[in-house]
């Protein structure tokens, strides 16, 4: 099962995905990107039904860029994360997406943000979230070593003790993880943390 | 697991002389996980009219939005704010819309109507009204609720009083359920101010 968490620290929020595809007891690949940039300041990690994922967060993406596109400015987070509920509310009693998502973004005005969506459409704003089987490890070790304004390098340390501790202790647990960063100057990717190396695709 | 059980919730609203107090809890989980310990349950559609929602927490914040969107209509059109009776009669009806596929929430509507009298009712998950001229409670802490609220209340209690015995009633039911806890949320009406309180209660 996948496992996607994240936390806002001081100026930054980071969100961290497992990078395992996996169908049924076949692993098909282990470097699968599962955290979206929404945008130049926001990032959608999701977890769930592999097509809903893929689908679901490019749809999100492209209707984010058609507001930038329509009306000149980017969403906030907030409403990015309030649109993204609503098409999973509109879609839940007709043909739900079953996808799991945290949101986080950086806004000039408010700083940095984070968002849980449920696949039910729940939605909250907090400063530490986690989807999955990984997420009983992840929200007890963030419980007890999170604090408020962490740097990037204390929260990168308390990412790498929830992966370790994903590794260890979960079953099946996922070999490697992707760590995504959103700040003032971006969204992009931080590091991979592997202890599988697949071979690289070629683009075609 | 029930779904009206998928969130968790506690509910009360209690009136008082000349005044009323709504009462939530804060917990927001997935079923025996919790993901949050500021969860807001009850909003305010305007000064004199509180509604708390209980149940399934994504179908408690689309109805919310729904009747939001329902009142600011009706204050446009109408110049003025909706009488509690209406209100709820409103909600009754948005509920009953979805007889036969229904939003799974328990909505506590309090306010003041006609001459700052309260007004309190509570209503089943399509809609069936029930009107009380002392307390009505809602959630899966509902039946202790029932009991801690009948053995507490008093007639005609000041707005600090009733603070006191609807904070007590709350909390001490909440103890016996799992599934809803951490802490309290506490709106106290009269028709000169509206007190909102924090309650610290066992953190569990």
């Amino acid at each position: 099962m996948e496992s996607v968490f994240g936390l806002v620290g001081k100026d930054f929020a980071i969100v961290v995905a497992d990078s395992s595809a996996v169908h049924s007891i076949l692993l098909h690949k282990t470097n699968e990107d599962k955290i979206m940039l929404l945008d130049s300041h926001k990032l959608m990690g999701a977890s769930g039904e592999t097509g809903d994922r893929a689908q679901f967060t490019e749809y999100i993406q492209k209707n984010v860029a058609l507001y930038q596109f329509r009306n000149g400015i980017p969403l906030t987070t907030a409403a990015a994360a309030n649109f993204t509920r609503g098409e999973l509310a509109t879609a839940l009693r007709k043909n739900p997406y079953m996808v799991n998502i945290i949101l986080a973004g950086y806004d000039k005005e408010t700083g940095p943000s984070l968002y849980f969506i449920d696949y039910i459409a729940s939605l909250h704003k907090l400063d530490k979230a986690a989807f999955g089987y990984g997420s009983y490890f992840a929200l007890s070790m963030m419980d007890r070593h999170y604090q408020r304004d962490m740097t990037v390098e204390e929260a990168v340390n308390l990412v790498d003790k929830v992966i370790m501790e994903i590794r260890s202790r979960l079953v099946v647990a996922p070999p490697n993880f992707v760590i995504k960063i959103v700040d003032k100057d971006g969204a992009r990717e931080y590091a991979w943390r592997e202890s599988i190396k697949d071979a690289p695709v070629i683009a075609s | 697991m029930s779904i009206f059980e998928y969130n968790g919730c506690a509910l009360v609203a209690m009136v008082g002389k000349n005044c009323f107090a709504i009462a939530s809890d804060r917990r927001l989980g997935v079923q025996l996980q919790t993901i949050a310990t500021d969860f807001q349950k009850i909003y305010k559609i305007h000064e004199k009219l509180f509604i708390g929602l209980s149940g399934l927490a994504t179908d408690a914040q689309t109805l919310y939005q729904r009747l939001v969107f329902r009142h600011k209509l009706y204050e446009l059109r109408e110049e003025r704010d909706m009488k509690p009776e209406t209100f709820a009669s409103l909600v009754s009806a948005l509920l009953y819309e979805k007889r036969f596929g229904p939003y799974f929430c328990q909505p506590v509507i309090a306010g003041l109507g006609d001459e700052d009298k309260p007004f309190i009712c509570t209503m089943d998950s399509i809609g069936a009204k029930e009107l009380a001229k002392d307390f009505v409670v809602a959630g899966t802490a509902s039946e202790s609720l029932y009991g801690a609220c009948e053995s507490m209340f008093k007639p005609d209690m000041e707005p600090e009083e009733l603070f006191e015995t609807i904070s007590q009633a709350l909390l001490s039911s909440v103890d016996r359920d799992c599934l809803s806890g951490w802490g309290g949320h506490v709106y106290v009406v009269t028709p000169t101010e509206v007190t909102e309180r924090i309650l610290k209660g066992r953190m569990d």
